[in-house]
């Protein structure tokens, strides 16, 4: 009977530790959002803000996932030496072009409303981007990776419907099949972006 | 003339068209899959974008950039009276797509916004409580009749299209426009060619300056600018078709099934 109670004890401590860590998808974005906007507005130079926005991506993004999903049907032809190679760059690609996109907005103020629930795996978090004397509102959606519900990852933006990492996939693409399916092409192309 | 302007117009339509027409979702979805829009043209297409792209950095670009600054009552004035317009084109429409209640919205918000509205500068059917405006053309009726999208086209100065698109924006110029009706086609006395093609390039610039920032980010960021242009069309137009912002309904999550970390 005692063995009974301690072992119930422990499963409801265990769960209620399991709640404890896991983090809710709409309020992973809101804090993402409200850690980013506070480098957007706070007065350091656009450099530093760039790295720090930097980090905040490697935390919260998924970025190898997104490599993997923006490469399609190419994903299943390379070989390990060329994913290694892809990874890297992709990577460097992501984080400069993501952070400089960002870095162009002063203090954006972005509202989480709503989220819907796709399967374990995916979550899709709303939200508005207020609007200003100069832009119309936008709203954004975000695909948030919760696999592992202790640390849910962004892997896409989607803005007013169009998902950025499905435009990406379809740019890749386009630039392997207009080099007659060369890989390589791809590769000097970003390695050409990083560097410039 | 006519005659051979009206065959013109059924071969194109074969030639894209698929004789049975679709009221299923997911048969909407895969026609209009921004993937399977073939490029026939591409080597002329990106020609044409380059052309459009310095028509824009001459004209679009600079108007729009000084258009987004004026005072916020101003910008909303103009899109809205443009907005209002556009239901001429709408409405048409709604019917074609056999949706007779938004139909009747659509002209109860257009009576209302022209009149109490003064020529739609203000939206108040919105303060009315009316559902939310979706523009609807004739490429997206012949898409919801079961028509597919064709090859991707990019027109001189319009932009982005597709076949289907293309043929069917031409039933605007052939009494499917109310606005082109007595602007350009018969002389009203009250209102003239000069004011369709004002109000047609003010949609351009409106347009380009709401999503100044956008495109300017999206061209810095491109590694392929042509092809992202060309993405974000054809998803946009999949998206209008189905009529829905939902990205369940528009979005084939297979292929993000298969990443896994």
């Amino acid at each position: 009977m005692k063995i009974k109670k301690i072992f119930i004890t422990i499963i409801i401590f265990f769960l209620s530790l399991s709640n404890v860590f896991s983090m809710e998808p709409d309020i992973f974005v809101q804090s993402t959002v409200n850690r980013a906007s506070a480098i957007l507005g706070d007065n350091s130079s656009k450099e530093k803000k760039i790295e720090k926005l930097k980090s905040i991506a490697n935390e919260t993004v998924d970025i190898k996932g997104i490599g993997q999903y923006t490469l399609g049907s190419f994903r299943k032809t390379l070989n390990n030496e060329q994913k290694k190679i892809y990874n890297k760059l992709f990577n460097n690609y992501f984080l400069i072009s993501f952070s400089s996109r960002l870095a162009e907005y002063t203090n954006p103020e972005i509202d989480v409303y709503d989220k819907e629930i796709l399967n374990e795996n995916y979550t899709i978090v709303n939200s508005l981007l207020k609007a200003t004397n100069e832009r119309p509102q936008i709203k954004i959606d975000w695909r948030i990776y919760t696999k592992d519900p202790e640390n849910p990852l962004i892997r896409d933006l989607i803005i007013e419907g169009l998902s950025l990492a499905r435009t990406q996939k379809e740019e890749f693409s386009s630039i392997i099949n207009s080099n007659d399916g060369d890989i390589k092409a791809l590769f000097k192309v970003l390695e050409d972006f990083s560097n410039n | 003339m006519h005659k051979k302007f009206i065959i013109i117009l059924i071969t194109t339509f074969t030639l894209v068209c698929n004789s049975n027409a679709d009221s299923n979702n997911q048969l909407l979805i895969k026609k209009n899959e921004p993937t399977e829009v073939k490029d026939c043209f591409e080597k002329i297409n990106r020609g044409t974008f380059a052309f459009n792209q310095a028509l824009d950095g001459i004209i679009f670009k600079p108007v729009s950039s000084v258009y987004k600054k004026l005072p916020s009552p101003i910008k909303t004035g103009v899109s809205n009276s443009l907005t209002n317009l556009s239901n001429l084109v709408t409405i048409p429409n709604n019917l074609l797509q056999g949706n007779l209640s938004l139909a009747g919205v659509n002209s109860g918000r257009l009576l209302i916004n022209t009149t109490v509205g003064i020529l739609g500068i203000f939206d108040v059917a919105q303060h009315l409580g009316m559902p939310e405006y979706e523009n609807e053309d004739y490429g997206q009726s012949l898409a919801t009749a079961g028509v597919g999208p064709g090859c991707y086209i990019v027109l001189p100065v319009l932009g982005p299209s597709t076949a289907r698109d293309t043929v069917a924006s031409l039933a605007n110029f052939m009494g499917g426009d109310a606005w082109y009706n007595i602007t350009v086609r018969n002389n009203t006395h009250h209102v003239d060619d000069i004011d369709y093609y004002t109000s047609r390039v003010t949609a351009g610039v409106d347009f380009r300056a709401k999503n100044y920032d956008s495109i300017e980010n999206l061209e810095k960021n491109s590694l392929d600018f042509y092809a992202s242009v060309k993405s974000l069309y054809l998803q946009d137009r999949q998206q209008k078709i189905l009529n829905s912002k939902k990205i369940i309904n528009t979005q084939d999550d297979s292929d993000w099934e298969e990443i896994q970390n």
